[in-house]
């Protein structure tokens, strides 16, 4: 079964039709790369794949659970109770570009506030485990600093930590590396390369091609709300089908 | 005036500074919740309750907290001590600025971190609770101890409608004893409580000085 399910979603902020008609499978283990120009609807996809925005129409599902569906063709999506969204929270993490980290908590307790006051965990498991995942990102010296006192990177990869610490099935990254140097990016991708290597289903976001090509077992080219192309990367990245494709990635290789 | 009546004065006024500080610390008890309540339907997204607040912040800084005062005491005809009288209108009319304060507070913490909240699955109570409200509570320590400062010396306007405090009975006896004496030692109570005030929010800025 596939661990995320998009059908047919479309999504308009006023007249602007964002997201036109998209549909894509996430399985189990799989790294998905989404590229394409800004403004091609790639972070909506996301923040309505997590929540935080609603679709218009189509249909979303995790696993069994249906977060939204559309009963008929023209039916608007209707949201499942509550309950049932929680529950579907605690099935995916988003990696957000700003890293969103809470600037009043150590690191440390950015990590185990969630899984504390969500999932009811005791404070000592959650510190224990909390700790793990900051050997893992390779910051376990940072336990106790506070967001303010860490560089871009530092924070992106305390945010992947508290991402992981409420163990999603699936983890989404909103262009990560965006708001970092480019001297920092390295550390992030380091960080997902690892995880895509622990067979953590992901989907990024991201600008980065190379990395793209690198990490992912398929990469999905969005413009204008739809989803112009998408297969195995090297084909996509080196040999695309589509025109728009080709005019997309040939200005990024121009431009560095 | 003699030492006697200096000291006979200070007493008094100190009697009085009860009168203050009580009508200080009740107005804040009520109005810093009242506030955060206000701030919450002036930001609401139902349209008309959103209004209707705007129209009572509108009144309640537009027009002199003296006004107000007397309307409350002689237009309501409110089953209350004088003193109680003041303590809502003072708790009305601050309730009104604080919830502005709220407000910028509020809409300055990056909605990122609502964001963030929401996707790690926390409560809409625990989201604000957790992470907005200690975010406001430092950004809006400087505006408040403004307001906190203006309401020590706003204490004085409850004379109007007789209420004992400090300004009062420092009047009073300025016209007793045709003296200035019973004014400064006045102004000198009101001197103290500000800077005990102020002592306390430059601890509590301090004190939230750890994060950025």
């Amino acid at each position: 079964m596939s661990i995320l399910e998009v059908k047919n979603i479309q999504k308009s902020f006023g007249k602007e039709r964002v997201l036109r008609d998209i549909s894509l499978n996430v399985q189990q283990g799989e790294v998905l790369a989404v590229i394409g120009p800004s403004g091609s609807g790639k972070s909506t996809l996301l923040r309505c794949a997590t929540l935080l925005e609603e679709i218009d129409f189509g249909y979303i599902a995790y696993g069994d659970l249906v977060m939204a569906r559309s009963e008929g063709n023209n039916e608007r999506a209707v949201y499942s109770a509550a309950p049932v969204l929680r529950q579907i929270r605690r099935r995916f993490g988003l990696v957000f570009q700003s890293f969103n980290l809470f600037p009043h908590f150590s690191v440390l307790r950015n990590i185990t506030e969630a899984p504390v006051r969500v999932e009811g965990k005791s404070r000592e498991e959650a510190e224990q485990q909390a700790r793990a995942l900051l050997d893992k990102v390779g910051l376990s010296e940072k336990a106790d600093a506070y967001p303010c006192e860490l560089s871009g990177g530092q924070q992106q990869r305390v945010a992947i930590a508290r991402a992981l610490a409420m163990q999603p099935d699936i983890l989404f990254f909103d262009e990560p590396t965006s708001a970092l140097d480019p001297e920092l990016t390295g550390e992030i991708l380091k960080v997902i390369r690892s995880l895509a290597q622990e067979k953590m289903t992901m989907v990024i976001v991201t600008h980065e091609m190379a990395f793209a090509r690198d990490v992912s077992d398929r990469v999905i080219f969005m413009d204008d709300g739809v989803i112009v192309e998408q297969g195995d990367p090297q084909q996509v990245l080196e040999n695309p089908q589509s025109e728009r494709t080709r005019a997309f990635l040939s200005r990024f290789s121009h431009n560095g | 005036m003699s030492w006697d009546n200096v000291l006979n004065t200070t007493e008094q006024i100190a009697q009085a500074s009860l009168q203050t500080i009580s009508l200080f610390s009740l107005t804040l008890i009520f109005s810093l919740p009242l506030g955060l309540l206000m701030a919450f339907c002036r930001m609401s997204r139902i349209r008309p309750l959103s209004l209707l607040m705007r129209g009572y912040l509108l009144i309640m800084r537009g027009t002199p907290l003296m006004l107000q005062l007397i309307f409350f005491m002689y237009g309501l005809n409110l089953p209350f001590s004088r003193f109680q009288v003041a303590v809502v209108a003072f708790s009305l009319n601050y309730a009104a600025y604080f919830a502005e304060i709220y407000r910028s507070g509020i809409e300055g913490v990056p909605v990122g971190q609502s964001e963030a909240a929401n996707v790690l699955g926390f409560s809409k109570g625990q989201t604000f609770f957790r992470i907005i409200l200690p975010q406001v509570i430092k950004k809006i320590l400087p505006p408040m101890g403004n307001e906190f400062m203006t309401l020590v010396k706003d204490t004085s306007l409850a004379q109007i409608i007789g209420v004992a405090e400090i300004s009062l009975i420092g009047y009073q006896l300025q016209q007793t004893f045709v003296s200035m004496i019973p004014i400064v030692i006045a102004g000198v109570f009101y001197l103290l409580m500000n800077s005990v005030v102020s002592r306390g929010f430059s601890m509590a800025e301090k004190r939230l000085g750890y994060y950025r």
